[in-house]
C-alpha cells in the first residue's frame, strides 16, 4: 500500500486490515479507513461518474460535502465514499457509468462537447412528437439520475427507530466552536446535546495538526456530561425540532436554545477542467494525508485565495509532495507559509490563479496566470505546470443552511466575500465559529464559549461571576473579530481556457449554461436554480451556491447582495428514506392466535392494522362447514371495552340511539354508534355483565376511535363511569354452525340448551377449564357463540375447540367466508357497506333508533330530521341474474346515469347465486325492484331484496 | 408543523403524541330543540380563528386523557393546557 509513515493524528489502525469489494475486485484497507481512502490507497482515483455527462470524477473535499465520490454500498445508492467507514465484506459499486467505470457510452455526449445538452435540454428536446414520450422517458430514466434504487423489497431493509430528546441546548457542529459552546453551557448547568457529522468531533483541528486540542476538548465535553452524538447529521430545522440521523436512529432533538457551529465550507474555483480527477480542495488533500496517511499526489500546483491553501501546500511539502508552483489571487500575501514556500524555491504568482486544467481522465497539468479583476489572464504571465495534483482553495462559505431554516437571513459581506448571518439572531438562536465568518483558532473557540454562556444564561443558569466572565469574553472577541485579515474574492470563471467550467458538480451545470439561462431570461437566482438545477443536487449547494451566485451577479450586473442566496430547504444532509420512515407508530397487530393460523396454512392478509387469516385455502368449503357442521373463526381483533360504574347504563344511553340501561344483566343488544350529524360511526354488541358493568364490542378497526369517542364525551359529561379498553387483553373466537352447541357443551359445565343459553344471552363460565365470557350472537347467521378469553389462554381455547369439534367436522374459517356468510344475512359491515354519510334509516336499520327514548342522546336531533324527511337512498340486497359477480364499488345506473353503488358482492355456493348489497335511490329500495349495474363496461341486471337471502326468519340463528 | 404540548397528566410531549380534537364546540343543551340552522352550525361550522383558540387534544400515545389547550393558531404557541372543568 502506498501510505505515508505514521501520521500523528491518523485515524487508521495499521494493525487491523479490512477488505471489501469494489465492482467485484477485492480492496484492502485498514480499520479506520473510509471506502474512499482505502480505494485511493489501492491506486484508484475515480469511483463514479457524473450525473449528466458521465465525466470521471475524483476526490475533492474528502469531507462528505461534494458529490464526487457517490457510490453504491450493499445495494444502497448515493453513499459518500469519503465518509463511509470501510467494513469487512461490504460490496461497493460505482455509479453512473454504462457499461463500466472505464468505458462509458454517455461520455460520448460530453466529448462531442459544445451545447449538446444545454440547460433545459430535456424540456426543449423531448416535447415532440408527444407519442414518443414513453420511449424518451425509458431512455432518459436509464441515462439520468444518481445510482439505482434497490429493487422493491417485501420487507423493510432497514430497521430504524425514532428517539425523542428534549434538551436545554443543542449544539450542531463539533469543531472547536461547537465543543467550546457545549462545554461552557454544560459547565453552567445546562443539559446539552452536541451533534457532529464527522466520525470524530474536532472539525478542522483534526487535519491542521491540532488534533490534540480537538481530542482534549471532546474529552472535556464528554466528561462534563455533554451528550455527544457522532457521526450524526443534523438534517434540518423544523420550528425548533432538529432531526439528527445517526446510524439506524433518527434523534428528534428539541432544545430550548440552539447553537449553530456548522463551520464553513471550502469553495472550489471555477475554471476550465475544474472537475478533473486530481483537482482537490486544500482541506481534502490535508484530510487524506493527516487522517489516512495518503499522499494526495506526487507533484502539486496550488491555486488559492486563502492562507489555508498555502498552509496546505507547506503541510504537503513536508510530507514529500513536490510543490511545483503556487498562484495566490491575493496581491500582497505574506506570512510564514509563503516565506517557507519561497525559501524552498517554489515559484509564486501573486495576483494569479488557475486558468485551466488539462488531462483526459486524470490531471496532467495546469496553466496558472496573473489575472485582472474580471478573471482575464495578463498576456505573458501564463505558466504551464505539469502536475498530478492541483490544490484549490476558493475561500470559505459559511454553512448557514440550518440558520436559514431557523429564519436567519444571511447578508453579503464585502470584506470577507461571503454571505454571513447578521450579528443579531432570533431569540434562542446562537451562532459560533467560522459559520459567522470568524477566522483564527482563538477567536473561534472564544465565540463558542460566548455562545454557550449566552444560551445557558438565557435558561436562567449562571451567576454574577459567569455573567461578568461572559462580558469579558465578548469584548475580547470583538477585538479579535476586527483583526480578521481580508481574503481575496475569486473571479467566477477565469477566461481563456478550453473545456467545461463546472459551477455545479452534482448536476453538471457549467458556467456557460448559467450564462445562457440568463440570456434566455432566467435572470434571478431562484429561476436559474429551477431551470439549470444548479444547487439542487446531493451537495445541497455546499460547493456551488456561492459560485453560481457570483456567476449570476456577473451576468446580470447585479450586486451579490441583491442576487442573494437560494432558499435552503431540508434535508441539509442526504439521508436514506428508510431512516425517516422510522418504525411505524401503528405497528402491525397480530391476534394471540396468529401462530395457530400460520401453522394451519392460513392465507394472512391485512385487515386495517391487523394481520388476519383471509382463508385456510378453501373459503367456500369453510363457509359450507359453518352451514352444515361447525366452524370457528378468530375474532380477537374486535374492539372490546369495559364500561363500568353507577352511571354506566345512563352513559351508554346518551351515546347510542337505542336503550341500553334497560338491558337485563346477562343479555345482549346490538348497537350502532352515531354522530351528532346522525351518521353511522361504528357498530357492535353491548352485553350487560352486571348492574354497573357493560361489555361493549366494536368493529376491528374502530376500537381506538370508539374508545376516544367515549372518553371524549366523558371528559365533557363527567359521569360516574370508567371506560377500559381491553381489546388486546382478550382473545375471542366465534364458534358457529348447527353443531356448535354440541362442541361447546363438551367443554363446559354450563347448561348450553337453548332455554338456558338463548339467542342474545351472555354468560361467564369456564370453557376447557379457563374462565370465558360467552356471547350467543350470530353475525354469520347460524347458531353460534362468541367466546372471549384472556389472551394468554387464547391458543389453549382454540386447540380445545378444534379437538372437541374434530368428531363434528369442525373447520377454522377465515375473513372471506365470514364476509360471504354475513352477506347472506344482509348483516352490514360498517365502513364496507356504509360510509361517513350513511345514517341508520337509509342503511335499513330504523329499528335501531329509539326516538321515543326520554333521554337525550348523540344524534337525536339530526335523526329526528332524517326520520321526518324520509328516505332518499336505501341500502338493499340484490340478486344478480347473469351469474356475474359485479365488483364492489360498481355503479348502479338509473336511466344510464350512476345513482348508487354496489358495496358487497359474492357468489354464494349455498344459495347457488350471485348476491350483494347496494345503495339505490329510495324509489328502488323495495322488494322486486329491477336495477342495472354497470361494472367495467358490462351491464348487469339485478333484483332488489330487503329480506336476508338466507334463513330470513332467523330460525337457525335462534335454534 | 412541529411543536410541543404539555399534557396535564404526563407533561410536555411532542405534538405527534397527540390527536387534535378541534376547537371547542359546545353541544346544544340536552333537551333543547335546536333549529336545523343551529344544528348545522354546531355540526359543520367552525370559527377557525387566526389567533388564540381553545381546543381539544387527546394524549393518544400517552395517558389517553382529553384536555383543553389554548393555542395561537398563527404561531402554534400553546398558552395553556388543562383538564376540562366538570360541567353539569
Amino acid at each position: 500500500m502506498n501510505r505515508l509513515p505514521p501520521q500523528p493524528g491518523e485515524r487508521i489502525d495499521r494493525a487491523r486490515q479490512v477488505s471489501f469489494s469494489f465492482d467485484g475486485r477485492r480492496v484492502r484497507g485498514y480499520e479506520g479507513d473510509t471506502v474512499a481512502s482505502a480505494l485511493f490507497a489501492s491506486g484508484r482515483r475515480v469511483f463514479s461518474r457524473s450525473f449528466k455527462y458521465h465525466r470521471p470524477r475524483g476526490l475533492l473535499c474528502c469531507a462528505g460535502q461534494c458529490p464526487n465520490c457517490l457510490v453504491t454500498v450493499d445495494g444502497a445508492p448515493g453513499v459518500r465514499a469519503c465518509t463511509e467507514p470501510a467494513r469487512e465484506g461490504m460490496r461497493v459499486e460505482h455509479q453512473n457509468a454504462l457499461p463500466s467505470l472505464r468505458w462509458d457510452l454517455m461520455r460520448a455526449v460530453d466529448q462531442l462537447g459544445g451545447r449538446l445538452m444545454p440547460a433545459g435540454f430535456y424540456y426543449k428536446t423531448f416535447m415532440w412528437p408527444r407519442r414518443l414520450w414513453p420511449l424518451y422517458e425509458r431512455v432518459l430514466r436509464g441515462a439520468a439520475g444518481l445510482g439505482r434504487a434497490p429493487a422493491p423489497q417485501q420487507e423493510r431493509g432497514r430497521r430504524s427507530d425514532y428517539r425523542r430528546r428534549h434538551a436545554d441546548v443543542l449544539v450542531v457542529g463539533g469543531g472547536p466552536a461547537g465543543l467550546s459552546a457545549a462545554l461552557q453551557a454544560r459547565r453552567l448547568g445546562a443539559d446539552v446535546v452536541l451533534v457532529d457529522e464527522g466520525p470524530e468531533p474536532g472539525g478542522h483541528l483534526l487535519v491542521t495538526g491540532a488534533h490534540e486540542r480537538a481530542r482534549t476538548l471532546a474529552t472535556q465535553a464528554r466528561e462534563a456530561g455533554v451528550e455527544l452524538l457522532a457521526p450524526a447529521a443534523a438534517l434540518g430545522y423544523f420550528d425548533g425540532l432538529v432531526p439528527v440521523w445517526q446510524g439506524d436512529t433518527l434523534h428528534q432533538v428539541r432544545a430550548a436554545q440552539h447553537v449553530t457551529a456548522t463551520g464553513a465550507i471550502e469553495q472550489p474555483l471555477v475554471f476550465a477542467g475544474n472537475d478533473l480527477p486530481g483537482v482537490m480542495l486544500s482541506g481534502g488533500a490535508r484530510r487524506l494525508a493527516a487522517l489516512y496517511a495518503l499522499p494526495p499526489g506526487g507533484t502539486a500546483a496550488v491555486a488559492t485565495v486563502t492562507e489555508e491553501g498555502l498552509e496546505a501546500a507547506v503541510a504537503l511539502l513536508e510530507l514529500g509532495v513536490r510543490i511545483a508552483a503556487v498562484a495566490d489571487l491575493r496581491r500582497a500575501p505574506g506570512g510564514a507559509a509563503l516565506e517557507r514556500l519561497e525559501a524552498e524555491g517554489v515559484p509564486v504568482l501573486r495576483g494569479g490563479t488557475v486558468v485551466c486544467a488539462e488531462g483526459r481522465n486524470a490531471l496532467r497539468g495546469v496553466t496558472l496566470a496573473r489575472v485582472d479583476e474580471h478573471g482575464r489572464p495578463h498576456a505573458g504571465s501564463e505558466l504551464r505546470v505539469p502536475c498530478d495534483l492541483l490544490i484549490v482553495s476558493g475561500g470559505f462559505a459559511p454553512a448557514g443552511s440550518l440558520l436559514a431554516q431557523a429564519g436567519v437571513k444571511a447578508g453579503y459581506d464585502e470584506a470577507s466575500g461571503a454571505f454571513l448571518p447578521p450579528a443579531a439572531l432570533p431569540p434562542g438562536t446562537y451562532a459560533a465559529g467560522t459559520v459567522t465568518g470568524l477566522r483564527g483558532a482563538e477567536a473561534i473557540e472564544l465565540s463558542g464559549r460566548v455562545a454557550g454562556a449566552e444560551a445557558a444564561h438565557a435558561l436562567g443558569l449562571g451567576d454574577a461571576a459567569s455573567r461578568e466572565r461572559l462580558e469579558q469574553d465578548r469584548s475580547r472577541l470583538d477585538g479579535l473579530r476586527s483583526a480578521v485579515p481580508e481574503p481575496a474574492v475569486p473571479p467566477p470563471s477565469a477566461a481563456g481556457g478550453k473545456g467545461k467550467c463546472f459551477a455545479c458538480l452534482c448536476e453538471d451545470v457549467t458556467a456557460e449554461e448559467i450564462r445562457h439561462s440568463v440570456e434566455e431570461g432566467f435572470d434571478s437566482i431562484e429561476l436559474s436554480k429551477r431551470y439549470t438545477t444548479v444547487t439542487m443536487g446531493p451537495c445541497q449547494g455546499r460547493m456551488c451556491q456561492l459560485p453560481s451566485v457570483r456567476l449570476m451577479a456577473r451576468e446580470t450586473g447585479q450586486p451579490l447582495a441583491d442576487v442573494g442566496l437560494t432558499t435552503a430547504r431540508p434535508p441539509w444532509s442526504a439521508v436514506p428514506l428508510g431512516v425517516l420512515a422510522g418504525r411505524p407508530s401503528e405497528p402491525a397487530k397480530r391476534s394471540p392466535l396468529h401462530h395457530r393460523h400460520r401453522e394451519a396454512g392460513a392465507r394472512i392478509k391485512w385487515a386495517g392494522d391487523w394481520r388476519r387469516p383471509y382463508d385456510y385455502g378453501d373459503p367456500h368449503a369453510e363457509a359450507m362447514a359453518v352451514h352444515e357442521a361447525v366452524g370457528v373463526i378468530d375474532v380477537s381483533p374486535l374492539g372490546k371495552l369495559l364500561v363500568e360504574g353507577p352511571d354506566a347504563g345512563a352513559f351508554l344511553d346518551r351515546l347510542y340511539p337505542n336503550r341500553l340501561s334497560t338491558l337485563e344483566p346477562g343479555r345482549i343488544r346490538y348497537g350502532v354508534l352515531g354522530s351528532d350529524a346522525g351518521r353511522i360511526m361504528d357498530d357492535g354488541t353491548v352485553a350487560r355483565l352486571g348492574e354497573q358493568s357493560f361489555y361493549v364490542t366494536t368493529t376491528s378497526s374502530g376500537a381506538g376511535a370508539v374508545e376516544e369517542w367515549f372518553s371524549w364525551w366523558q371528559a365533557d359529561w363527567r359521569m360516574e363511569v370508567r371506560v377500559t379498553n381491553v381489546t388486546h387483553a382478550l382473545a375471542a373466537v366465534n364458534l358457529a354452525g348447527p353443531r356448535s352447541r354440541e362442541v361447546l357443551a363438551g367443554l363446559t359445565s354450563l347448561d348450553c340448551s337453548s332455554d338456558a343459553l338463548g339467542y342474545l344471552d351472555a354468560r361467564q363460565a369456564h370453557v376447557a377449564g379457563v374462565p370465558c365470557l360467552i356471547l350467543r350472537i350470530g353475525f354469520v347467521g347460524e347458531l353460534g357463540y362468541e367466546i372471549h378469553v384472556s389472551s394468554a389462554f387464547g391458543e389453549h381455547l382454540w386447540d380445545a375447540l378444534l379437538e372437541a369439534g374434530s368428531g363434528h367436522g369442525i373447520r377454522p374459517f377465515g375473513l372471506e367466508p365470514q364476509r360471504l356468510l354475513r352477506l347472506q344475512k344482509l348483516h352490514v359491515i360498517v365502513g364496507q357497506d356504509t360510509d361517513t354519510e350513511s345514517n341508520p334509516y337509509d342503511a335499513a336499520m330504523p329499528w335501531i333508533v329509539k326516538l321515543d327514548k326520554e333521554e337525550d342522546f348523540i344524534g337525536r336531533w339530526a335523526l329526528e330530521q332524517t326520520a321526518e324527511r324520509g328516505l332518499q337512498t336505501g341500502l338493499v340486497g340484490f340478486r344478480a341474474r347473469d351469474g356475474v359477480v359485479p365488483a364492489e364499488g360498481a355503479a348502479v345506473l338509473v336511466d344510464g346515469a350512476p345513482a348508487g353503488r354496489v358495496t358487497s358482492s359474492r357468489f354464494s355456493p349455498r344459495l347457488g347465486e350471485v348476491i350483494g348489497m347496494a345503495w339505490v335511490p329510495a324509489e328502488m329500495a323495495g322488494d322486486g325492484a329491477e336495477i342495472t349495474i354497470s361494472d367495467n363496461g358490462r351491464t348487469l341486471a339485478a333484483t332488489v331484496t330487503t329480506t336476508p337471502f338466507y334463513d330470513p326468519q332467523g330460525a337457525r340463528l335462534r335454534s | 408543523m412541529s411543536f410541543v404540548l404539555a399534557c396535564p397528566v404526563c407533561g410536555t410531549r411532542e405534538v405527534t403524541d397527540f390527536r387534535y380534537g378541534g376547537e371547542l364546540n359546545p353541544r346544544p343543551a340536552a333537551g333543547s330543540a335546536p333549529s336545523p340552522r343551529e344544528l348545522n352550525a354546531y355540526n359543520y361550522f367552525r370559527r377557525n380563528v387566526a389567533g388564540v383558540q381553545r381546543e381539544w387534544w387527546n394524549h393518544r400515545s400517552g395517558c389517553r386523557s382529553w384536555f383543553v389547550a389554548e393555542r395561537d393558531t398563527r404561531t402554534n404557541e400553546v398558552l395553556s393546557t388543562a383538564l376540562p372543568e366538570a360541567r353539569p
